[in-house]
């Protein structure tokens, strides 16, 4: 077979260009196996994320040919070989190095989510839910947080600026699945409005177009989500209905104090979390110096915490190194 | 990353759901009240080169198609909007058509059998079709679909997946004036009253007074078309979408409402079709009573 030209996008946050590596053509492969084979041969050093090959993990999203996909998942057959296959990093975050971007944008507005707040129970303490209550939140339960979405949406990826304020598609669909969640009693449809960005949304549908897991984003989360917002802030019936029946709303600061980031750690947390005991645990074993030292580094030292010492002299230290 | 999701045991330390919380909780390990929010940082360096797109493919066609179409189709509306004239085939004709783009003829530069016995606005001496188009104007301008088509291919915003915006800034539809797209559900519930008009209207056309009384034409068929198209159109619209069902949480307490929701979802995920298909019908009919009201030839009667 003949030959396959990729053009990669090599560089971190000092500057970059792109590489070409022409690689012999095998049948049947994917654009990350093509990838593999430079890092075997030409280029052992070429950064990118993979973790399942199998549409799955979401790990391994950039452009191929200028189209966010995920790169186990696009065929080398099906993009045109004339010309080199042009594969670059996500566009909206920040580059680590050459295809690998620093996502935390991404973590960072979901640790802003109010979670589910359920509520009472039924008399026997427990919870039921019929399978039509749910079925409409499990479409978005298939998200494998590859983060295309939220990359192609022009909001972000054009206008930088948005960002503080903009929860993006992926977030949304989330916010969709709690809004209509049989059990939960949150409202957060005024911090969708005021600080997450719904109204900033034009509803063009990229990221519909890029979902691998082909969720309708637009059309089953961001226009509903649209809609209710509508019967909380803009629809005058619906104001006076609440008037009558004097349910109040609240307001965007009230429920971003659900947030998660005021109630739930998150994996940063628990990697802050892993650090204090260390530290904790050198205090009070005071005869360990080693393990003193180790606390206040960060991740590379982490594996003291699991060491014989600590972990003999502090039960925390076993906790944090497990 | 989905498969890298940590573990989160030990959440609600002493919460009825915590598992092993005992020992987390003794720990003095800093606790979920010192978690601050991370402020997101901006302005980060971006990798890839800085170009306005990497696609090859020719992403343009399809905003291309749509900005001609639209364009097209306003500049159709515009023209028969401001004929006046030609837009009913009455008596003379033995004929009851009116065109959808005048319907309701209720103001007083009507002709006269386009009309109900009354006039509701006899002062008005402009157009009809700036009445008879108010309605279905609002309701396209807002509609869901159409905002996607022409923020695309008219306002660049963006012209196309992966293709940089063609603005500096951007607040979306969340100022003024474009916070007003909010107001599509009264657009719609306006539009369904225009349905009905245009529902009877159609019925009607199946009077042909003075040539047998009741029967089908051409032109009959026609705003039968119309009214159907309009229908199909209005009722896969998202607002009606929500307020038929999508609102309800808990779909097994409101069985009527999930069902409805099942339906009109259906209709929903072929919104686009229906929204072309409308708007071609509308036209084909304005032109169809157009032609027939000048003389060009005459509406053939079928039985
Ligand atoms: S539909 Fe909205 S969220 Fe999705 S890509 Fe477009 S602007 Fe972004
Ligand atoms: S919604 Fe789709 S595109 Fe967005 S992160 Fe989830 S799987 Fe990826
Ligand atoms: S490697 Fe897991 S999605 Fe591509
Ligand atoms: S008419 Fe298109 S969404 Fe309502």
């Amino acid at each position: 077979m003949a030959d396959v030209t990729m053009r990669v996008w090599r560089g971190d946050s000092a500057g970059g260009d792109f590489a070409d590596y022409t690689m012999p053509a095998v049948e049947g492969e994917v654009v990350l196996d093509v990838l593999h084979r430079i890092q075997a041969g030409p280029a052992p050093d070429l950064a990118c994320r993979w973790n399942c090959k199998a549409g799955k993990c979401g790990s391994c999203s950039a452009e191929i040919n200028g189209m966010p996909r995920l790169m186990c998942m696009t065929r080398m057959d099906e993009l045109p070989t004339e010309e080199p296959v042009v594969v670059a990093p996500m566009k909206t975050f920040p580059i680590v190095r050459d295809l690998v971007t620093d996502v935390s944008f991404n973590y960072v507005m979901a640790r802003q989510l109010p979670p589910l707040k359920p509520k009472a129970p039924e008399a026997d303490g427990t919870y039921r839910m019929q399978q039509v209550d749910v079925e409409r939140g499990q479409e978005f339960r298939k998200c494998i947080e590859c983060f295309l979405c939220q990359d192609v949406c022009h909001v972000i990826r054009d206008h930088e600026e948005n960002k503080p304020n903009y929860a993006g598609p992926r977030l949304f669909i989330r916010y969709m699945e709690l809004e209509s969640h049989p059990l939960d009693t949150n409202d957060r449809r005024e911090l969708l409005r005021q600080r997450m960005g719904i109204g900033l949304c034009n509803i063009t549908k990229c990221c519909t177009e890029v979902c691998p897991e082909h969720i309708k984003i637009t059309d089953n989360a961001i226009i509903p989500l649209k809609e209710r917002v509508v019967d909380g802030s803009y629809d005058p019936i619906a104001w006076l209905g609440r008037k009558i029946m004097r349910r109040t709303k609240r307001s965007a600061a009230e429920v971003a104090q659900d947030a998660p980031a005021f109630t739930a750690p998150t994996s940063e947390d628990r990697l802050e979390r892993q650090t204090v005991p260390v530290a904790v645990g050198a205090a009070v074993g005071a005869g360990n110096p080693a393990a003193a030292s180790a606390g206040p580094g960060a991740g590379p030292s982490e594996p003291a915490g699991g060491t014989g010492p600590t972990a003999a002299g502090d039960p925390f230290g076993t906790d944090a190194g497990a | 990353m989905a498969c890298c999701r940590v573990d989160r045991t030990g959440r609600h330390p002493g919460g009825p759901g915590g598992s092993e919380p005992e020992k987390e909780d003794k720990s003095g390990v800093s606790t979920i009240d010192d978690v601050k929010p991370i402020p997101v940082t901006i302005g980060g360096v971006r990798g890839g080169p800085a170009v306005r797109t990497l696609r090859r493919d020719p992403w343009w066609k399809s905003p291309a198609f749509t900005f001609v179409v639209l364009t097209l189709f306003v500049a159709y509306t515009v023209w028969a909007v401001f004929q006046n004239a030609d837009y009913f085939v009455g008596l003379s004709q033995h004929r009851d058509l009116i065109s959808p783009l005048y319907s309701p003829c209720i103001v007083g530069s009507c002709v006269p059998g386009s009309h109900g016995s009354f006039l509701v606005l006899h002062w008005w001496m402009l157009t009809p079709a700036l009445i008879g188009l108010s309605g279905p104007g609002l309701f396209r301008s807002t509609c869901y679909y159409y905002r996607k088509a022409y923020y695309r291919s008219f306002w660049q915003s963006p012209p196309g997946c992966a293709v940089a915006d063609g603005h500096k800034r951007y607040t979306g539809e969340s100022r003024f004036p474009l916070i007003l797209q909010n107001i599509h559900r009264y657009a719609w519930y306006v539009a369904i009253a225009w349905n009905v008009i245009l529902t009877i209207d159609a019925i009607m056309a199946y009077r042909l007074p003075g040539d047998g009384g009741i029967g089908v034409s051409v032109g009959s068929l026609v705003l039968t078309a119309n009214a159907a198209a309009l229908w199909m159109y209005s009722l896969s619209c998202h607002a009606c979408r929500h307020v038929t069902g999508g609102h309800v949480n808990e779909f097994s307490k409101a069985p009527i409402r999930h069902r409805l929701w099942k339906v009109v979802s259906k209709l929903n995920a072929i919104h686009m079709q229906f929204a072309w298909i409308s708007l071609f019908v509308v036209v084909i009919a304005d032109a169809y009573v157009r032609m027939v009201a000048a003389g060009w030839f005459t509406d053939p009667k079928l039985f």
